[in-house]
């Protein structure tokens, strides 16, 4: 179990965090939620110790470790954006996700080869393996990234929007990826998204934001109610269920403004 | 795709080079005489010409290229742009500036130690007020391009008054020459002097192949991989200070060496950063050395310097580079 408490994170004098906490289990898919500006990503940052922050992150009842590296061999962290600044192969870009694992001469070893092997497999990115990952469309390069993370072998996963910018059949595939991997190596699986029905079909907990830094936790049925979306969003949610899951839709703010009225 | 043949053929390029380097030069010497010459036998001048003249001169050119080969692969990697080059961070300008400073006070004339020692001091200085502000600075790779801009302006402004304000038109003449760059009348002390300084430095940016290779996708998931970004950071700007800095000290500014190879081989390494770094070293010598060796050869009535030669080559190739960059945006 991984458990996040009293965080308080403060970016050029503006408290970005206050006292923030949440835990996420092992082998289950934890989902934060919240409008824009809420601190998902500085609080997923915070956990993965690239902010400083007050407050303690602990996995399986110890604190993470201050030092870099051996936190990197516990905390995998997907970045927003998936960019890779050089065109590297796509082999080469996910095996960088050993480099916790790596010697100190910096040579990969069988182990290391195998793990990208088989991340590159689940992924479904192995026939593109060496291809440059510029050259790739949006769908497979959020893969590449996901291999590259999955590489890291780490038992807890942080993704910030992993399925930002992607169709419905893509976002689909990346959650069901994390799902497998939460559910086959008992990893704690940390995600952040914009899609509430998303969220609510493919994380086993839900953790919502609201502007005014309270946190809410629990199952979809208990997070996703319509006046605390109202309040975390400011705009009335429908919410129905589909096959048990809650299915949710925004609604337009009343009254309509014009600029959406006249259609243009 | 492996390094290995890559780095033998950039090795034999350079023995071929530096046979040529030490064969071709003003005195007229059949070869016989400086193989001769070389091991210490036969005519006492060509002993003379090839041990203390082509010798250090050849020496000097795969210090002098290593350095900025090397320093412009690992600051590229760094921020992440291909347009980085050991004078963006401001350590060439220093270190110029340093130089300058010694003919200016005459300390030049007291001891033959008193130009590289002054030269190195102001890279090392440049390199610690552009660390500073970068640290402030939070992102490292803007705020650094922006201080090493800053900085170099400053140190060319300086090197200006200090011509400006020169005692005689002669010491201007000397300052201005230097400045130009060229491994002309090095002796065998100044390839010494800068050896160490320059294998530091490389032995450094060596070492951070796998942290710039991490940097590849992004800060935040470098750190993330283990990566001490601040400790990466010192250990590109300080390897590369050392490395310039001893190169200008010895050689005045050699522009666009640390642009051109790095470029001109990362397609060959996959691009990969850390990959990169020993072949760019390797590159930088050979394009060097051979840059000396068109300037001996080029007929003019005085030789063309060869920081003059490198820049004349350079500057349009960088201009065609920012157009292709902008073009592909990678």
């Amino acid at each position: 179990m991984l458990t996040a408490s009293g965080l308080t994170v403060r970016l050029g004098g503006r408290t970005i965090l206050d006292g923030a906490g949440f835990t996420a289990r092992r082998g289950a898919v934890t989902g934060l939620i919240g409008p824009n500006g809420a601190g998902k990503s500085t609080l997923l940052r915070a956990v993965a110790g690239l902010l400083p922050h007050e407050g303690e992150v602990a996995f399986a009842g110890k604190p993470l470790p201050s030092d870099a590296r051996s936190r990197s061999r516990l905390l995998g962290y997907l970045p927003q954006g998936h960019h890779v600044h050089w065109p590297l192969t796509v082999r080469r870009t996910v095996a960088l996700g050993r480099l916790p694992h790596l010697g100190p001469l910096g040579r990969a070893g069988r182990a290391d080869e195998d793990a990208v092997e088989r991340v590159m497999a689940a992924t479904g990115v192995a026939g593109l393996a060496a291809r440059a990952v510029p050259t790739l469309s949006g769908g497979e390069r959020a893969r590449v990234m996901l291999a590259r993370v999955l590489a890291t072998d780490a038992p807890v996963l942080l993704a910030d929007e992993p399925t930002a910018a992607l169709d419905p059949g893509h976002q689909l595939r990346i959650m069901a990826l994390l799902r497998a991997e939460a559910a086959g190596r008992q990893c704690a699986v940390v995600v952040v998204l914009h899609d509430l029905s998303l969220a609510a079909r493919c994380c086993d907990d839900l953790v919502l934001l609201m502007p005014d830094r309270r946190m809410i936790a629990g199952d979809a049925a208990t997070v996703l109610t319509s006046s605390l979306l109202r309040e975390a969003y400011g705009v009335s949610f429908a919410v129905t269920r589909a096959a048990g899951i809650p299915v949710v839709l925004p609604q337009y703010p009343t009254p309509i403004p014009d600029i959406i009225q006249s259609g243009d | 795709m492996r390094t290995l043949p890559l780095l033998s053929g950039l090795a034999v390029a350079l023995l071929a080079v530096s046979a040529a380097g030490l064969a071709i030069g003003y005195a007229p010497l059949p070869l016989a005489g400086v193989i001769a010459g070389l091991f210490g036998g036969g005519d006492p001048l060509a002993v003379a010409v090839v041990r203390e003249i082509r010798l250090p001169r050849l020496l000097l050119g795969i210090e002098v290229g290593a350095a900025l080969g090397i320093a412009g692969a690992a600051l590229q990697g760094l921020l992440r742009n291909p347009l980085a080059e050991p004078g963006l961070i401001g350590v060439s300008a220093s270190a110029g500036l340093g130089a300058v400073v010694a003919f200016y006070f005459g300390f030049a004339a007291l001891s033959p130690y008193a130009l590289p020692g002054l030269a190195m001091a102001g890279a090392l200085v440049a390199t610690g007020i552009v660390l500073a502000v970068a640290a402030r600075g939070g992102d490292g790779g803007l705020t650094l391009i922006l201080a090493g801009i800053a900085l170099s302006s400053l140190a060319v402004a300086l090197t200006s008054l200090a011509m400006n304000l020169a005692p005689n038109p002669y010491a201007v003449t000397e300052m201005l020459l230097w400045l130009m760059g060229s491994l002309k009348d090095r002796t065998p002390a100044d390839a010494l002097t800068a050896c160490p300084f320059i294998l530091a430095g490389c032995g450094l940016l060596l070492a951070t192949g796998r942290g710039l290779d991490a940097l590849a996708l992004g800060e935040d998931a470098a750190r993330s991989l283990g990566v001490d970004l601040a400790r990466l950071r010192l250990a590109v700007v300080g390897g590369s200070a050392a490395a310039v800095g001893a190169s200008v000290a010895v050689s005045g500014s050699i522009g666009f060496v640390g642009l051109v190879v790095p470029h001109l081989l990362r397609p060959l390494v996959g691009h990969e950063p850390g990959r990169l770094l020993l072949p760019s070293a390797l590159g930088g010598a050979v394009l060097v050395t051979l840059a000396d060796l068109a300037s001996r050869l080029i007929p003019t009535a005085q030789e063309v310097m060869l920081g003059v030669l490198t820049s004349l080559v350079g500057a349009p190739f960088f201009l065609l580079l920012i157009l292709r960059v902008r073009r592909e945006a990678w």
